[in-house]
């Protein structure tokens, strides 16, 4: 660079001024071509004038079922409402974090995780309860739709221990295997396995996207498995998982985590807002409160993204419209 | 006691210390066998120690007092103000809309002629011509601003890494005193998994901009620190007296002689810094960073293969052409000392680069005034008719069609390799560490460290399993251990007959190594599931994922220390009648044995690195429990004492390794240094 400086500082040549005229003329045919320019783009794309909402910052948890809260909720507050919303992809822990400092104003999807609620709801007040989505969450045990077919006494738990050996593998030695997956759930696999006196090991996926493809391969390849899964879930869509009972759910037959014996109890899965955000007039937190969709309505708007590989927004946009008198009752 | 390894016999050991190793193996089985599931030091997958419950109080009270602790307000918070700015600064310059307009400072025009034009005059053509080529790639796979979110964080890691590594760098270099606890602080920051301070970091840094960009940094400053260091260590010192006799003082020796005749090992630092720094765009994403760690992660949610490899694929591209930046920025320097260009170009250099700037600064101008050359153009005309862009929907189409025909056709292949590599060679090897009692495991471990490296080493190690014992964590440590030794073993074997095979031949070593980089680049949660799809959650399946990020490494530093070995030595071997196999076996890899040495260790380095990875497919242990202390409030404090008791099988492995390698061969340098690139 230090030549090029030096070049042109000593030199007075006709070539170098031949190349300044050049490059001039070249730029000002460029500037005159036209095409559209930053500054009328910018111009034509200011907001419409915003109805005292703000911003309104939505936690994404990393799941299909809450993208698809998000999305419907987030395109209606901008369209409707004027709102700017900012989405922040985070874990539920990193999100119930956020309340307190200001940079999670509302959890859209929440399942249970009475822990959370404890902590922050009850001990910190930074977070409030917004009320029920809609949403019935099940949790349970699940099995690949081709073996429920084969042995239909298997969605009996009493006959799990008949079909132990079906699900033996390099994991759990001379046990069946139960897989589990992602770490965010709390589980009671284990205790369950216990103390129904299954001949089962419990064996870690580690995360959803194992978990599906273990229960995608065994529905293709016709191989025994059995695991952890839930509704809402974007895969049943796919793969019909079939759920085997167990011990029904009576109240507090969970409380003690190491003497579960029982099935999941059925999750009423709610909106949690930062304290701060909710008392403030802003009218995003009447249209979060009012929010309430079923199951069927989330599986729908998750298909368009898993299945037909819709964008999060087109998808948002394509329910919203079909859907114009659920939205409205949404509206403050 | 003195040994000397002569080239073309083996390892040259006193018969004594062979047979004490065979004695203590011998011992230790004969002794589990008779103790056998007793003092294991289990803990159930939900159960927590005291030492959890504490850490977890711990961090409790950190955040109550975040806002009214003056060590908080006062130095955290001025660190993530300051963080924030420089990386919010970098974001507004390529990638996010600032200062009021709806694009960024400079448009995708402007950054591929301003990078085209930067690499030609630091670097050379070829490597300009790369530049734009990957660049342009970037923009048609349709993902032009995830690219450039990522590189403007990566960018602002890497800067903060050189502003802070290569000053440590020269202090450890400098004294000795100062090496020993930085090399254990680095050692820290590379082996420590991510995902352990990840949820605490956003309770400090809160999150942004600033969390990530700190998050990467410790990852991606050992490297910059430990190159440095290593260079002015090996600084000849006969440079070093000719200053001093001219008078020189040492900050002048600093500054003159020891800096400028580090560089090329110090730009080498600094590359695999902007490596490590690529390498944690994934996991950044989970705390809210722009760029395409995100777009992996959210494909991962629909168990989308296709699009997650897309987004890998751009992580590599955009890795392998700052890398070639780097390397020829460094190299330019000597070539141009070697061969003088012809009388042609240096006439024509000048013209051109003037020509060159200028050109750049008009694209630049472009790129702020219109639109088509601010975002990257979404439509093309193409024979007169305006068709998508949409080279990145065919590379993920293409990429689901074949996942789906190897899951398909290959499973029940793999299965089988699954299920016959489990039970023949990690389950033994499993139950023996996990089933034996814990103070049995100990005394072999340091009987061996003392045996193989020397008495200090026999120290260390045995505090480390003291505090290793400490974190509750014990069973789950011998598990992963044991799958980090197959591991290790495995990347060894290939990197062996792989990087032997490269370092013979030319062709190959062409053909193979980009394959090598992509390995390592490629973010591994793009292949988790076609692996979990092949060989279903097990801890082969962690195996398997940890000797594809490993492999690589070694290879590539047995290649280079195999083609180090002088030409006349393999000469006078074929000369002497030798077959390739005595020539491999009897020449090439003993005058190399300190490749293999830095090979192993490394390999074991990112074998240990791929742990937590490893927990998201199915090997529970260690790496399950760091996932689980990210996900569960109540299992932080396991999740954090897992991290520490994966640095420490880190830190004892690593020791007793290199001390064996000190042993038996020359080795000198500190850890992660190889002699060529790697």
């Amino acid at each position: 660079m230090s030549d090029t400086l030096r070049y042109l500082r000593k030199t007075r040549s006709p070539r170098w001024r031949a190349y300044a005229l050049a490059g001039t003329v070249l730029a000002l045919t460029a500037a005159g071509c036209g095409g559209a320019t930053v500054e009328s783009e910018s111009d034509g794309a200011s907001p419409s004038a915003a109805k005292d909402c703000g911003t309104v910052n939505i936690a994404v948890n990393p799941w299909v079922g809450y993208e698809a809260n998000a999305a419907v909720v987030g395109y209606v507050a901008e369209k409707e409402l004027g709102c700017t919303v900012t989405k922040k992809d985070l874990k539920e822990e990193v999100s119930w974090q956020g309340f307190g400092t200001g940079e999670v104003d509302v959890i859209l999807e929440n399942w249970g995780h009475p822990e959370l609620v404890e902590k922050y709801i009850d001990g910190d007040k930074t977070a409030v309860d917004l009320g029920p989505t809609g949403n019935d969450g099940v949790i349970g045990w699940y099995v690949p739709p081709w073996l429920a077919q084969k042995y239909p006494d298997i969605t009996d738990w009493k006959n799990l221990n008949k079909y132990a050996s079906m699900f033996k593998t390099s994991e759990s030695g001379a046990q069946g295997q139960f897989l589990d997956g992602d770490p965010s759930f709390v589980t009671n696999d284990e205790a369950l396995v216990k103390n129904l006196k299954l001949n089962y090991k419990v064996v870690y996926g580690g995360s959803e996207a194992a978990l599906i493809t273990a229960f995608r391969q065994a529905e293709q390849k016709k191989t025994p498995v059995i695991g952890y899964f839930y509704e809402p879930q974007w895969f049943l869509a796919e793969v019909p998982l079939v759920k085997v009972n167990l011990p029904p759910y009576t109240d507090g037959c969970d409380a003690d985590p190491a003497k579960v014996a029982c099935d999941y109890p059925p999750y009423e899965l709610n909106k949690i807002a930062s304290a701060k955000w909710a008392s403030s007039d802003s009218p995003a937190v009447d249209l979060v409160k009012n929010f309430q969709w079923t199951n069927d309505d989330q599986n729908l708007v998750a298909k368009y993204i898993t299945v037909d590989k819709m964008s999060a927004e087109d998808a948002a946009k394509k329910w919203v419209d079909e859907n114009p008198d659920k939205v409205k009752a949404w509206l403050p | 006691m003195t040994t000397i390894a002569l080239p073309g016999r083996g390892a040259v050991r006193p018969p004594g210390r062979a047979a004490v190793v065979a004695a203590t193996l011998l011992g230790w089985l004969v002794v589990a066998a008779v103790f056998w599931g007793r003092w294991t030091l289990e803990l159930d997958r939900s159960d927590l120690t005291g030492l959890h419950t504490w850490l977890n109080d711990v961090r409790d009270w950190a955040g109550a007092h975040r806002n009214s602790s003056p060590v908080f307000v006062y130095v955290f918070n001025v660190i993530r103000l300051v963080v924030g700015e420089l990386t919010g600064l970098l974001q507004g310059l390529i990638a996010q809309p600032a200062y009021g307009r709806p694009v960024p400072v400079v448009g995708w025009l402007g950054v591929v002629t301003l990078t085209t034009y930067v690499s030609w005059v630091f670097g050379n053509l070829r490597v300009a011509l790369l530049a734009a080529a990957g660049l342009t790639f970037l923009g048609l796979q349709g993902l032009w601003q995830e690219s450039m979110d990522t590189l403007a964080l990566t960018l602002s890691a890497v800067l903060l890494s050189v502003l802070i590594g290569i000053p440590i760098g020269i202090a450890a270099g400098l004294w000795d005193a100062v090496n020993r606890p930085v090399q254990l602080v680095l050692d820290f920051m590379q082996t420590m998994p991510s995902f352990v301070y990840l949820a605490p970091m956003t309770l400090f840094f809160l999150i942004g901009p600033a969390s990530a960009t700190i998050a990467t940094l410790i990852y991606a400053l050992p490297p910059t620190a430990r190159y440095t260091a290593h260079a002015i260590r090996s600084v000849s010192p006969a440079a070093v007296e000719a200053s001093a006799s001219l008078g020189a003082t040492r900050a002048q020796q600093v500054t003159g002689v020891l800096l400028p005749l580090s560089r090329p090992t110090i730009v080498l630092g600094v590359s695999q810094t902007m490596m490590a720094a690529l390498s944690m765009a994934t996991i950044t994403a989970l705390i809210d960073a722009p760029g395409l760690g995100k777009n992996v992660v959210k494909a991962l949610e629909s168990v989308d293969v296709g699009k997650a490899f897309n987004a890998g694929l751009a992580i590599v591209v955009l890795a392998i052409v700052l890398d070639r930046m780097t390397t020829a920025f460094s190299r330019r320097a000597e070539i141009s000392h070697r061969r003088p260009p012809s009388p042609l170009v240096a006439r024509l250099r000048r013209p051109l680069l003037v020509a060159g700037g200028a050109g750049t600064l008009f694209a630049v101008y472009l790129s702020r005034t219109y639109l088509w050359a601010a975002e990257f153009p979404e439509t093309a005309v193409v024979g007169g008719r305006e068709r998508d862009i949409d080279v990145g929907n065919d590379i993920a189409k293409a990429a689901d069609s074949v996942t789906q025909w190897v899951t398909g056709h290959l499973s029940g292949l793999t299965n089988g390799v699954k299920d016959a590599v489990t039970i023949r060679v990690i389950n033994p090897l499993e139950s023996l560490l996990t089933q034996s009692p814990w103070w049995l495991v100990a005394v072999v471990v340091v009987v061996l460290a003392a045996v193989l490296g020397s008495r200090r080493v026999a120290v260390v190690g045995a505090a480390c399993l003291a505090v290793l014992v400490g974190t509750g964590l014990w069973e789950d440590a011998m598990t992963t251990l044991a799958m980090t030794l197959v591991a290790t073993v495995a990347t060894m074997v290939l990197g062996v007959a792989v990087g032997v095979w490269m370092g013979r031949s030319r062709r190959a070593d062409q053909a193979i190594r980009p394959v090598l980089d992509a390995a390592q680049v490629m973010p591994a949660f793009v292949y988790l599931v076609p692996f979990v799809a092949l060989f279903a959650p097990s801890r082969f399946t962690a195996v398997a994922a940890a000797v594809v990020y490993a492999a690589p490494v070694s290879i590539k530093i047995v290649a280079d220390g195999v083609i180090a070995v002088p030409t006349t030595a393999v000469e006078a071997a074929t000369a002497a009648g030798s077959t390739a196999w005595q020539t491999i076996a009897k020449v090439q890899l003993p005058m190399s044995r300190q490749a293999l040495t830095l090979a192993a260790n490394q390999g074991l380095c990112y074998v240990l690195s791929m742990v937590v990875v490893g927990g998201l497919v199915g090997a529970g242990a260690l790496g399950y429990d760091v996932v689980a202390g990210f996900s569960q409030t109540e299992l932080f404090g396991k999740g954090l004492a897992a991290g520490v008791a994966i640095v420490l099988l880190g830190i004892l492995l690593d020791r007793i390794t290199r001390a064996a390698a000190d042993r038996s061969g020359r080795i000198r340098d500190p850890r992660g240094v190889p002699s060529t690139t790697t």
